[in-house]
């Protein structure tokens, strides 16, 4: 399953939480440079593979491998090292820092020095912050923040807010991002200009995007694969047009909620 | 560095100096334990303030830098100066040990852990097997240094500045310390933990390693105020230190360093104004002023003073100036 032309292959991926069997054996991979979208009801286990994904869960079965390299158990901070960026499904925003501040925080990993290094002044903290500064300009320009990089992250508008969490996570230049509903909440232009960045980031950076969405017009338009679950199982994998017509898919978006009916 | 900073750089150290030449006795002790403060606040400050884990047991870490400060000094014969990084150092080494079982913990519990390592340490230094290195209850004299031959200055004086350089130094390297990565850290593992992990921070390193520090740096102040006080006993260190020093960075303003200072004012002046207002009741007017303090000041002295000065004189991990927020719809401009 894992090898040279993939960029993530996850196989046979089970976790329970107590009696709620979340993922069931999912397993499917994804192309490197694909947006690849997950679907799925509400508590069909996509979250939660995510956090399988970026180490906050541990599966009790399965693998995960990112570029051929086996992941599972490698501890949570090393992920955005391996070149792994993600989002929240509900904010998670360092609220006492600015903009400027929340999107540095995703450039950590890239530093080396410690403590007394910067006590002393030495060279190499200041070394690593110019170069996190010059990633930083080049991200706040590609999100449009630039006009709010001071501010605080508290005083945003939600559309705006969810923006500074893509750049956190594009500064870190992961191989693979992870999107976690990153339209929820948003309005119709700002659907629209989420649309036209990841198109954006698809033509001018080399990363694969693994997007969890319930707008399914975003989904259909921008995918060029899609993976649905449902109850844990992932019960299609095609292209966007063959997973929204499989019966499966149908069957199991019947009777959920309205949100979830949003197809295109 | 523009004239009109370096003036007022200028005009703050000789704001700081001059007290060693005008005042003396008591009144000039008092500020030099208030630098102490200053100095063990700053400690406390950096695991509770930035990093956000809760420490009710500072005292103990300046205890164990007291008594290293004063046993080197009385029975190894060390010079008082070389007993300070000593003292940090041993500090440090425990902070660094507490910090490891304070990951499992948080809010409350960890709390009242380390309440809890402030209560056991007075017992410890008690204690009878530790007597010959610790004096047991009656604790250990210390000789106060004598000012250089050089210097003209009267033994006071000399401690006050003395502890004033070293507080003046530890401020200095805390705030080159908080900055940039590591200060963005520290904030991130406070204030969202989960986020922090997935921005590739690995929390227990950054939360063992600021309880080091701050250990350290609490353990600092306990040496110089061994030499300043010139006594050690585990009376001296109590709960209550603990307690007065979380006192102190709340009222100051926790996170700020400046609020270190005022924090440390606080709990120099405070309980003495608390006494001169009422002599049979000191600690209830103590209790006054402290909720008064938290009822005008919130967010403590650093909290006040961030919304009155201009704003380009806050703290951030950025140079940039704060600006209004632009209220215009989200849109993204690609290509
Ligand atoms: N930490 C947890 N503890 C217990 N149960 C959990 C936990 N996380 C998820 N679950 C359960 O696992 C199942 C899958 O949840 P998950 O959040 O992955 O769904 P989802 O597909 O992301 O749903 P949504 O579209 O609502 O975000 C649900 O039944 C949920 O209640
Ligand atoms: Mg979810």
């Amino acid at each position: 399953m894992t090898g040279g032309g993939t960029a993530l292959a996850l196989d046979g991926i089970a976790v329970r939480f107590g009696a709620v069997v979340a993922l069931d054996g999912v397993s499917f991979t994804v192309r490197p440079g694909a947006i690849c979208g997950l679907i799925g009801p509400n508590g069909s286990g996509k979250t939660t593979l995510f956090n399988c994904i970026s180490g906050f869960y541990r599966p009790q079965r399965g693998t995960i491998a990112l570029d051929g390299q086996p992941i599972i158990g490698l501890g949570r901070h090393r992920m955005a090292a391996l070149g792994i960026g993600r989002t929240f499904q509900n904010l998670a925003l360092f609220r006492s820092m600015t903009v400027r501040d929340n999107i540095l925080v995703g450039a950590h990993p890239q530093g080396r020095s410690g403590l007394l290094a910067s006590a002393f002044a030495l060279p190499g903290p200041r070394r690593e912050e110019a170069a996190s500064r010059r990633r930083l300009t080049e991200v706040l320009d590609l999100l449009d923040l630039a006009g709010v990089a001071d501010a605080p992250v508290t005083a945003l508008p939600f559309g705006t807010a969810k923006r500074v969490e893509i750049a956190r996570a594009l500064i870190g230049q992961p191989r693979l991002l992870l999107l976690d509903e990153p339209a929820c909440g948003l309005n119709h232009a700002e659907v629209a200009a989420l649309e036209a960045l990841l198109r954006h980031i698809r033509a001018h950076l080399s990363l694969t995007i693994l997007l969890v969405e319930h707008h399914m017009a975003l989904v259909m338009r921008l995918c060029e694969h899609v993976v649905a679950l449902a109850s844990g199982r992932c019960i299609a994998d095609g292209t966007p047009a063959e997973v929204q017509n499989s019966p499966e898919v149908v069957r199991a978006y019947l009777g959920t909620p309205a949100r979830d009916a949003r197809a295109a | 560095m523009n004239a009109r900073r370096t003036a007022l750089w200028l005009f703050g150290a000789a704001l700081l100096v001059a007290p060693a030449f005008l005042m003396s006795g008591y009144r000039l002790f008092q500020l030099t334990s208030m630098a102490v403060y200053a100095v063990a606040i700053l400690g406390l400050d950096i695991v509770t303030g930035y990093t956000g884990q809760v420490s009710l047991g500072h005292g103990a870490f300046y205890a164990i830098g007291a008594y290293t400060g004063a046993i080197l000094m009385t029975q190894f014969g060390w010079p008082y100066w070389a007993t300070l990084p000593a003292g940090g150092a041993a500090a440090a080494l425990v902070g660094y040990a507490v910090g490891f079982p304070a990951l499992r913990l948080t809010g409350p519990y960890l709390a009242l852990v380390t309440y809890a390592l402030a209560v056991a340490v007075p017992q410890i230094l008690r204690a009878r097997a530790l007597e010959s290195w610790t004096g047991g209850a009656q604790g250990i004299v210390v000789t106060a240094p004598d000012p250089p031959a050089f210097l003209p200055l009267s033994q006071d004086a000399y401690l006050y500045l003395f502890t004033l350089a070293v507080a003046a130094l530890l401020f200095l390297l805390a705030r080159n310390m908080l900055s940039g990565r590591q200060l963005r850290a520290m904030i991130a593992v406070r204030d969202h933990a989960l986020a922090a992990e997935a921005a590739g921070i690995d929390i227990a390193r950054v939360k063992t390693r600021a309880f080091a520090v701050s250990a350290g740096i609490t353990g600092v102040a306990g040496a110089l105020g061994a030499i300043v006080v010139q006594f050690v006993a585990p009376d001296s260190f109590a709960a209550t230190l603990s307690i007065a020093l979380f006192v102190g960075l709340v009222v100051g303003g926790s996170a700020s360093l400046p609020g270190a200072l005022a924090g440390a004012a606080f709990v120099q002046f405070v309980p003495n104004l608390a006494e001169t207002v009422n002599k049979s009741a000191p600690g209830v007017i103590y209790g006054v002023l402290l909720v008064a303090a938290l009822y005008l000041m919130p967010s403590g002295v650093a909290g006040a003073l961030r919304r009155t000065l201009p704003a380009r004189l806050r703290t951030s991990t950025s140079p940039g100036k704060a600006t209004p927020l632009p209220n215009k719809g989200a849109t993204i401009h690609v290509d």
